[in-house]
């Protein structure tokens, strides 16, 4: 570990699970948390439980704001362990001279979003503190969700099973970079920011065995398709062609030096499945977005690797994304 | 007219049916070589496109790749690192970079580590944006660390020439600017006693597009000329990079030894001229600068001009400047590598003590440098 930290300890990839390893790991360890799953599941397997923080710079962006984000968040990771988010508990840090209008603003978007998911805010806290404490407002959101749907694990995954996503990739951390101070980037980039229990019940309903299910937040899929090969001790082989990424994306990626798999997604999740399930399961997430997509079949080639391939037969791996994302110099 | 879409600029050049077969042109060809080749890529950019879209692949074992020495972020030495670092903890500096920059280590730490320790440290896209935060920061001076080839030159030109004409006060500059055709030179023919430069295996250079943008493929004339070395000026996408190794291979069997240039969609032999003018009206070379990996290369840094001398950073705040220079790590064989002596695999410390997260050597610093393309994606070669 470096003597202080870095933003590049939040970055999602390889130094933030240092961090959490050698510092939270090392002392909070328990059965439990050592699954390190986006929940966890507690109560002989019937009840998923998991909390979140949010900062974000813009607080309102093209596509959503830090109160829907902390709503889909929190209840996306109960939904990502095929649980329903019931209850919620909602703590707010606000910086000195935070405008009242704005905060009621984001507190609707919490409302409407919590609708969607049919779960409640059942206790909360708000503390202000002095200018410059907190940058204008901190959102820390904990929920807990009925598990209707068991099993799904990142270490179920077994040679011939089909990866899918269930949407075009990286459209979230495209916005939230082109919407930064100094980027001068104009985009008509929404983000993606959504909840995704709708489409996990539909998923369920529909008699799909869902295997492993994570979505993509910092890190994005190659976060997760890291994750999964490790886990499961396999290699994940993506066609490189197949990944669906908006124009827009693409563009802001190729401007700026980054791969749409590396960027975090708010609303776009990664789906495990055996193969006889993939058309149906692909079905049932094209009726939300038509963008969903096969990208990666299991094989054994190079275990615990996520191979990438090429339209032209080139092949190299797939790494965790590194460090805090800098635009190239040229 | 029909509508450009971004897509258009790049798509076609990344054709797999146009890679293949450029690939069954280039193995047709190769056969007819008389003895292996080594091209050297001069920029990190090229470096990064071969490794990422897996052109060693594709290529015959007779035609090498020799990874340069162009990625400006991994020539910085340290001592300059420092000078970042230092000038970013003064009271009342805001100090902006570009991108990569701020995660280089120095002796002391990284910009990054600088920021985390209360320093207020800023990564712009365009150096324009020092205006915006010099004006909104009125209180403080904003110091720009420039860094870059050619390419990165004219930018920091403009800057300075807005800064002077709209007498902003609370800028000033740290120039780390270098120039490409001076470290080819080194490379080949090294000036240096202690550099045994006729044991590099350089054979052709596959030139930067971008820098002869700005700089024309002028600046690579006396190569074919006077080193007997062919050049070609090639783009930037894996079909740019597919048909200048053709172009090069052409050049030996038919035993030829020209500048020639690909990117013609761009590139002509004058290059932007009025890039040019403007960065001689604020710049002017430096003897040396001193270049990670490789030491000291004559004309290839530029500085601020005498008569600008109250922007620059490094007269304002000479005081407090470290002048010690750093070596790199004994067991780094970055400057081997630069000159195509080794490829990163052979060096005893890649991939174990030195990685993108504690880069010990130049090459492995920026996503750019030869030793970080290849543990990103190399390990398959």
């Amino acid at each position: 570990m470096t003597k202080t930290i870095t933003l590049a300890h939040g970055n999602g990839g390889e130094e933030n699970n240092e961090l959490i390893e050698k510092i939270f790991y090392k002392n909070f360890k328990n059965d439990i948390l050592d699954k390190s799953e986006d929940a966890a599941v507690i109560e002989d397997g019937k009840l998923a439980f998991t909390t979140d923080s949010f900062t974000v710079s813009p607080l309102f962006f093209n596509g959503g704001d830090i109160g829907k984000l902390a709503v889909c968040g929190t209840c996306n990771d109960l939904a990502m362990m095929g649980a329903k988010p019931k209850y919620m508990t909602c703590s707010v840090i606000i910086e000195e001279g935070f405008s009242t209008r704005d905060l009621e603003k984001i507190v609707k978007s919490m409302k409407e979003e919590l609708a969607i998911n049919d779960a409640i805010v059942v206790s909360g806290d708000t503390k202000v503190v002095p200018k410059g404490a907190v940058d204008k407002l901190f959102i820390n959101t904990t929920a807990i969700g009925e598990i209707h749907y068991k099993g799904i694990s990142a270490s179920a995954i077994k040679e011939g099973m089909s990866i899918l996503v269930s949407r075009d990739i990286g459209a979230h951390g495209a916005a939230i970079f082109a919407a930064r101070e100094g980027m001068e980037l104009q985009s008509n980039l929404k983000t993606d920011c959504a909840s995704l229990y709708p489409q996990v019940k539909a998923l369920i309903d529909s008699g799909i065995q869902i295997v492993a299910l994570r979505d993509a937040t910092r890190g994005g899929v190659s976060a997760v398709l890291n994750e999964w090969a490790k886990s499961s001790d396999v290699c994940i082989e993506i066609v490189e062609e197949t990944i669906p990424v908006q124009e827009e994306v693409r563009g802001i990626c190729e401007m700026l030096g980054f791969e749409a798999l590396d960027l975090a997604n708010e609303g776009t999740f990664v789906l495990c499945v055996p193969k006889e399930y993939e058309e149906k399961a692909l079905e049932v997430l094209q009726k939300t977005h038509l963008s969903s997509c096969i990208i990666a079949s299991v094989t054994l080639q190079y275990k615990a690797k996520v191979l990438l391939n090429s339209s032209w037969g080139t092949k190299r791996f797939l790494d965790l994304p590194t460090g805090e994302l800098l635009p190239r110099i040229c | 007219m029909a509508k450009l879409e971004l897509k258009n600029l790049y798509d076609d050049f990344r054709d797999g049916a146009t890679i293949e077969a450029y690939s069954k042109i280039i193995a047709r060809d190769a056969k007819k070589l008389e003895k292996p080749i080594n091209i050297m890529e001069v920029c990190g950019g090229h470096t990064h496109t071969i490794m990422k879209f897996g052109l060693p692949q594709l290529l015959p074992k007779n035609v090498n790749f020799i990874h340069g020495p162009g990625c400006p972020v991994c020539i910085m030495p340290k001592e300059r690192i420092d000078h970042a670092y230092v000038l970013s903890m003064q009271e009342n500096v805001i100090l902006v970079t570009l991108g990569d920059m701020i995660k280089v280590p120095g002796s002391n730490g990284s910009l990054q580590d600088a920021r985390a320790k209360g320093a207020d440290v800023r990564f712009v896209y365009s150096p324009m944006e020092c205006i915006k935060i010099a004006t909104q920061n009125k209180d403080k001076t904003v110091i720009f660390f420039a860094i870059g080839f050619e390419t990165t030159t004219p930018m920091t030109a403009v800057l300075v020439e807005q800064v002077i004409k709209q007498k902003i006060s609370n800028i000033l500059f740290h120039i780390n600017h270098v120039t490409v055709p001076e470290v080819m030179v080194e490379l080949i023919d090294s000036r240096d006693v202690h550099v045994d430069s006729y044991n590099n295996q350089i054979d052709a250079f596959l030139g930067p597009s971008h820098v002869s943008v700005i700089s024309g493929s002028k600046i690579y004339d006396k190569f074919p000329k006077d080193y007997g070395r062919p050049v070609v000026v090639t783009g930037f996408e894996p079909v740019d990079a597919m048909q200048g190794i053709s172009m090069i291979i052409k050049q030996f069997i038919e035993k030829r030894c020209e500048l020639e240039v690909q990117y013609k969609r761009v590139v002509n032999h004058e290059g932007n001229l009025k890039a040019q003018a403007l960065i001689n009206t604020y710049f002017e070379k430096t003897s040396l600068f001193r270049w990670r990996g490789l030491g000291n290369v004559p004309d290839s840094g530029l500085s601020l001009r005498k008569e600008y001398a109250v922007y620059d950073a490094e007269v304002r705040y000479k005081g407090v400047l470290p002048i010690a220079e750093i070596e790199d790590h004994k067991l780094c064989i970055c400057g081997d590598i630069l000159r195509g002596m080794a490829k990163p695999k052979e060096c005893t410390i890649f991939g174990t003590a030195c990685k993108p997260t504690t880069p010990i050597g130049s090459c492995m610093v920026s996503s750019e440098g030869a030793c970080a393309a290849y543990y990103k994606y190399g390990n398959l070669i």
